[in-house]
């Protein structure tokens, strides 16, 4: 194997973008219709991949599937029990 | 340039106080307390605007200085012996995301027994830490080698921390006159240091406007690559060593040999004693009352990185050496002898002594000195 370069401290440039979820995630969160918007969900993503979209003049949480890695953090924090578990379909 | 009669540890926290550190993170052990003490009382006095942090454990201490300094600010923390110990984990990860802390270190022996004494056991045991380890003979080097040290670490050829090494109660509660200077520029602000990645410099700062993550995960295939060069850093640190001290020698008027290694009484000496720290002293005043001839006094200030070239050099014409150190390793010996073993190929004594705050007389050295002279290779302990 060859020694290859690295950066100063393993530092990395926008780390939950820089690689798309591999293969490996079993569960995903799900908005249902019940979401009102409240973006509680947009902070607590240690991903920073759930944005707020507008759809039909109303906000909506949106999840990104390719930086998703199914934490389901953003389920256990939604005040109204929007979010729901399902299983990544492979 | 001011003289004044002050404690060991009252001269670190002015180096300090000068280097102002954004992050102070602060937990009380004996016989470093004094430091963070004098730093809390700056703080409140209004004398020095730092964040002092009064956390509940060493491995905190540490936490808090690396959280800190990866939001692009300077730290600093103290500690010693069995709050070392706990804080060791944590030294790995700031000398990994190659942080450059600063901590001072009161040397103290680890428990059990409990001893609060001073010897060299615990910053050895954080050898391997991937921190530099800069030892200290008098207050005012203490002071001076502080300030020092916030340029080394934050040298771009470097990014390190730096551990800051006194012997507890010799130096950290000793009063000395001590030349403090009351501003200096030696020390400039902190600026964070910008790092190449592949696409482009980013600045070594937790900012979400630039989000970066720091020592990230490294399988079989780099891990290895990241430690090789934290070493290759860790070796080009003896020049930024030099350099910087140097620098500091003509500024101010005060030099240590070169930085890495300190000599007394070579000139003429056919053979050499090899130690760190205080005890030095001791050694400098018996070879001057004993108006010795044969024997010159070799310090070594920097303990990592070793400074095996400079050793070599001023060992080169000896015909004999003795380790005189307050430390070992347990079925090894002395560890500082182990390592001088490799720069000394000639006869080599060990000497083991001062473990726990025991005292090293001058009748001691006398013996030390007779043995260093017979070519002795024996490993004797110091009683």
């Amino acid at each position: 194997m060859e020694k290859k370069s690295v950066t100063v401290g393993g530092i990395v440039a926008n780390p939950s973008k820089g690689n798309k979820t591999g293969a490996w995630r079993s569960v995903e969160p799900f908005i249902s219709d019940k979401c009102i918007g409240c973006g509680v969900c947009t902070q607590v993503c240690p991903e920073g991949c759930i944005v707020l979209q507008e759809k039909g003049g109303k906000k909506k949480a949106v999840v990104d599937y390719d930086y998703c890695k199914g934490c389901m953090i953003c389920a256990t924090q939604c005040p109204v029990k929007a979010i729901e578990k399902k299983e990544t379909k492979k | 340039m001011t003289k004044k009669i002050m404690e060991g540890s009252h001269a670190l926290a002015e180096a300090v106080r000068l280097a102002n550190p954004a992050v102070i993170g602060a937990f009380p052990i004996t016989p470093q307390t004094h430091i963070t003490e004098r730093l809390a009382e700056m703080v409140a006095n209004g004398e020095l605007d730092s964040e002092y942090l009064n956390v509940e454990s060493e491995h905190s201490a540490m936490a808090t200085c690396i959280g800190a300094q990866a939001t692009g600010v300077r730290t600093f923390t103290a500690t010693c012996s069995q709050g070392l110990a706990l804080m060791w984990e944590l030294l790995y990860i700031a000398s990994g995301m190659r942080l450059p802390i600063v901590m001072a270190v009161a040397n103290r022996a680890l428990s059990a027994p409990l001893n609060i004494w001073n010897d060299w056991s615990d910053a050895f045991g954080a050898r391997d830490s991937g921190w530099l380890q800069l030892y200290c003979e008098t207050a005012q080097e203490a002071f001076d080698t502080m300030l020092q040290a916030y340029r080394i670490a934050e040298d771009k050829r470097v990014l390190l921390p730096v551990m800051v090494c006194i012997d507890g109660f010799w130096l950290s509660h000793v009063y000395e006159p001590v030349d403090v200077l009351e501003k200096q520029d030696f020390v400039k602000p902190y600026k964070p240091p910008e790092v190449q990645l592949p696409g482009g410099k980013v600045k070594m700062v937790l900012d979400p406007k630039q989000p970066i993550s720091f020592g990230e995960y490294a399988t079989p295939e780099y891990y290895q690559e990241f430690k090789e060069a934290q070493h290759s850093a860790m070796v080009g640190a003896k020049q930024v060593i030099k350099d910087v001290h140097d620098e500091f020698a003509k500024k101010y008027g005060r030099k240590y040999g070169n930085g890495l290694v300190d000599t007394y009484n070579m000139k003429t000496a056919k053979h050499a004693i090899i130690t760190m720290g205080s005890v030095a002293g001791t050694i400098r005043h018996f070879i001057e009352t004993e108006k010795i001839k044969d024997v010159g006094l070799v310090r070594i200030k920097s303990f990592r990185p070793f400074p095996f070239e400079e050793l070599d050099a001023v060992l080169k014409n000896v015909e004999s050496i003795g380790v005189l150190e307050k430390d070992v390793s347990p079925g090894l010996g002395g560890a500082l002898f182990s390592e001088m073993k490799s720069v000394f190929k000639k006869p080599m004594a060990s000497f083991i002594g001062g473990l726990g705050g025991r005292d090293i007389t001058l009748d001691h050295l006398k013996n030390v000195f007779d043995s260093i002279r017979t070519k002795s290779e024996k490993t004797e302990w110091i009683w």
